[in-house]
């Protein structure tokens, strides 16, 4: 089902080139170039002329001034709490889909930690339909790892796998599997339906309620330590896992230096190991906590400066593979306490692309195109969801799904967590200014953003609601 | 000085200016009646979500002392898991006028929450959270090491001079025990350093946090070592609590493998009792534990300041209270007051 709306991007640079103009219809890419899209316009207007208007096509071509804006393949998250079932207060499929959207996001994986779990076919196909219902990006479900996160017996993951959401990633996040034999079993299990075990790193021993990095700040806090071995040992010990059975892991939300060093030497040995780093380890550093606001807590903690250049430094040379937003919405009354008592997370699916820009792009570490790779193309791989009929991912070509994501990298603006679609307001960049708009989000030909702003479903067809060009300040205030 | 939250918020003229309010304060509760106008129609509100009747005592004993209102609002289990919030607390206390909130909570940071969330107007007094800070107890300690050590001359003086406006330069205060877990050292650290002194903290490595390198302080895991080597003036003895041990049903968690091998290594007895310099002064922030970290013949020798800690800790306490809401004025007026009640 694809949006009758035809779009031609005037003057968008792909992936940062040359600029040029694309021409979305019929969900797809239908042309690249001024003079390809001067054709195919014609050619529509001459068919119409002989009454031979074909589906799609029977209204005007929508311009978008593209100028100045860079194209990307629509942005795929793989690690994003969406919280429903089980915790609407803090969001709903549809409220985070939407800031995902508004994000730049085309597709989101949904991890497993809702209530009920995902850890069954039923769970993860409802996910899937309130995604599919929402309509704002594709929502892929993650299965849990073990029933009820417990840690000790294996979920379904071939029923997940086979269900209506074809499970390809499956996660205990918000967990680790601690037990070696329950994570070998799993990555062995797994390699029947080409899926891949995405662990949340943290050996629970060594990190019993632990609240900070384990570090000259803790020790000043007296708040108790979550030390980087915590995290190293369990990817050491994966990595291995991974290369005695043979088979695909994922490493979520890496976030030292040491980890890195693993990473990349598992990778040298040809281990099939893929890491992901979020937007705000690769920005803050665990001196925001020395004023106890709990909007700086969250899981694996904020490390030190030295660790955010090292994963700056991993995302560059191709350690690791991939951004992912960890996107971990909470309700107020959640982070409105003393430190020990608050929930640990962020919300970062508005942020995401603008935070890359700021560390990556803007220093120089990362190209745009290495950009749409380590956000959309990487991770779509990983997830396993670069073919069948939603394929996500793609390059930007002709005949390629009409996925993507065009960003003002020239804009800045300010963070108001109040005014962000997500549902809740646990932003840790709140107030700061970044660099990066999304200006416009396509969904396979239909607009999910434009102008900066989130066009309701019913009237994505419109052509009226998507006339404007971009007011570049729109959203600066 | 708007709050007192912990000890890497005293810069050594405001330590040594609260030091010396303590000291004026002290002179008063040596008279026939101790109690002060001061803070007369004034209300001081003990909030505490952590047992800890000694502390409680003494805030109040301090509050009265100035003629405050005193409120004691123990909210021991609730807050985290079941209960009222933090915040909620707090709002139903600034609904009640508190001018100053006395928090002791467990959780590190809670009474920073407190005094920079908005949600209560008045001073907010840290008498201990989590890990973290517990400055007036490192207050009543700096206080009677001056007391003791920092009198003209040097030290050995035997605090029958008058100490006031001075800091503690020159003096060695080794600090022993589970530094891992104390907000007593922590805060001792930071304000013996600002006041000039060197400080050794001794302890097994399991009792000392990750991190401890950025602190301006010595650390040793030998006590014998330390007590022959630097001589320190005072020594300060630091309750080990029964869960940390090996017996405490936490397995491998434990920080040492039993109390005796503890007492051996770290326990100050009479042998290491006699290792001190003659003037050195044994300090504990109670309770002890007797035979533990300290023995009957440390604990009950003349070198011991215990019980006067308790003491000068009403006066410290009074001090911060007064200097916290009895205005801004740089010099205290206790003198015009004593005359107005004599």
């Amino acid at each position: 089902m694809t949006g009758s709306t035809r779009y031609v991007l005037r003057g968008v640079a792909p992936l940062g080139g040359e600029p040029t103009d694309l021409l979305l219809a019929d969900g797809i890419i239908a042309a690249i170039g001024t003079d390809a899209v001067r054709a195919a316009l014609d050619t529509d207007v001459s068919d119409r002329a002989r009454g031979m208007a074909h589906a799609g096509s029977d209204t005007e071509a929508v311009e978008i001034d593209g100028a100045g804006l860079v194209a990307l393949p629509g942005l795929v998250d793989l690690h994003t709490h969406l919280r429903e079932p089980g915790r609407e207060d803090a969001e709903t499929v549809a409220s985070g889909t939407r800031a995902a959207a508004l994000g730049g996001f085309t597709a989101v994986h949904a991890m497993a930690n809702t209530t009920p779990v995902a850890d069954t076919a039923g769970v993860v196909e409802q996910v899937w339909r309130l995604g599919q219902d929402a309509g704002w990006v594709d929502v892929h479900p993650v299965g849990a790892v073990s029933v009820a996160l417990a840690g000790e017996h294996l979920a379904e993951l071939g029923a997940m796998a086979a269900s209506a959401a074809r499970v390809r990633v499956f996660s205990d996040d918000g967990k680790c599997i601690a037990d070696p034999v329950l994570m070998r079993r799993a990555l062995e299990y797994v390699k029947a339906f080409d899926g891949v075990i995405a662990q949340h790193a943290q050996e629970p021993r060594l990190t019993a309620d632990a609240q900070m990095h384990e570090g000259i700040v803790s020790a000043e806090l007296g708040l108790t330590g979550w030390p980087a071995v915590a995290e190293e040992a369990i990817i050491a010990r994966d990595v291995l896992l991974a290369e005695h059975v043979g088979s695909r892991l994922h490493v979520c939300h890496l976030s030292t230096a040491g980890s890195v060093d693993l990473v990349r030497w598992a990778k040298a040995r040809g281990i099939d190991v893929t890491a992901e780093v979020t937007p705000h380890h690769l920005l803050l550093t665990d001196e925001l906590a020395r004023g106890y606001d709990p909007v700086y807590k969250v899981n694996p903690p904020l490390r030190t400066a030295a660790d955010v250049e090292a994963v700056r430094a991993g995302l560059a040379d191709g350690t690791i593979d991939i951004v992912a937003t960890d996107h971990a919405p909470h309700t107020r009354e959640d982070k409105d306490c003393e430190w020990a008592a608050a929930a640990a997370g962020m919300t970062g699916l508005e942020t995401a692309l603008s935070v890359v820009q700021q560390t990556m792009v803007d220093t120089g570490r990362l190209t745009w195109a290495d950009v749409a790779r380590v956000m959309s193309s990487a991770p779509a791989a990983i997830g396993r969801i670069t073919g069948g009929d939603r394929p996500q991912g793609r390059p930007i070509t002709v005949g390629e799904p009409a996925n993507l994501t065009l960003v003002d990298p020239a804009a800045r603006w300010t963070v108001v967590p109040e005014v962000q679609a997500t549902a809740s307001a646990n932003s840790p960049f709140r107030g700061r200014e970044l660099p990066g708009r999304v200006v416009a989000t396509f969904l396979r030909g239909r607009a999910t953003v434009l102008a900066g702003q989130a066009v309701p479903q019913a009237d994505a067809g419109s052509p009226g609601a998507a006339g404007s060009a971009y007011p570049t300040t729109a959203r600066n205030a | 000085m708007r709050h007192l939250l912990s000890t890497a918020d005293l810069d050594r003229a405001t330590a040594i200016h609260i030091l010396d309010t303590a000291a004026q304060m002290a002179a008063t509760q040596s008279r026939e009646i101790k109690k002060l106008p001061t803070l007369r129609g004034r209300t001081v509100i003990n909030l505490f979500f952590e047992d800890s009747t000694r502390t409680r005592i003494s805030f109040e004993t301090a509050a009265k002392r100035l003629s405050a209102d005193v409120i004691n609002f123990s909210a021991k289990g609730s807050s985290v898991s079941k209960g009222e919030s933090l915040k909620d607390t707090a709002l139903t206390l600034q609904a009640m006028g508190a001018d100053a909130v006395v928090v002791r909570h467990q959780a590190s940071g809670a009474p920073h929450t407190l005094a920079h969330a908005g949600w209560v107007d008045g001073a907010v007094i840290n008498a201990g959270d989590g890990t973290h800070q517990h400055p007036t107890q490192a207050l009543l300690d700096a206080y009677t090491i001056r007391r003791h050590l920092a009198v003209a001359g040097g030290a050995g003086g035997g605090g029958t001079l008058d100490p006031s406006g001075r800091d503690l330069a020159g003096l060695k205060v080794a600090i022993v025990g589970d530094v891992l877990h104390s907000r007593v050292a922590r805060s001792n650290v930071l304000l013996l350093r600002t006041l000039g002194a060197d400080v050794t903290l001794v302890a097994p490595p399991t009792l000392i946090p990750v991190g401890v390198e950025a602190w301006p302080c010595r650390v040793s895991y030998h006590l014998d070592d330390v007590l022959r080597a630097e001589q320190p003036d005072a020594i300060m003895m630091l309750r080990v609590q029964r869960e940390r041990m090996g017996a405490g049903g936490s397995g491998g968690g434990a920080f040492f493998p039993n109390p005796l091998e503890y007492t051996r290594g770290f326990g100050l007895d009479a042998r290491r009792l006699a290792l001190l310099p003659e003037h050195a002064i044994v300090m504990h922030p109670g309770p002890m534990n007797r035979g533990l970290e300290i023995s009957a013949d440390a604990a009950d020798s003349r070198r011991a300041v215990i019980v006067e800690q308790v003491a000068n800790g009403v006066a410290v306490r009074m001090a911060v209270l007064y200097l916290l809401l009895a205005g801004d004025a740089a010099e205290p007026k206790l003198v015009d007051e004593r005359v107005g009640i004599a």
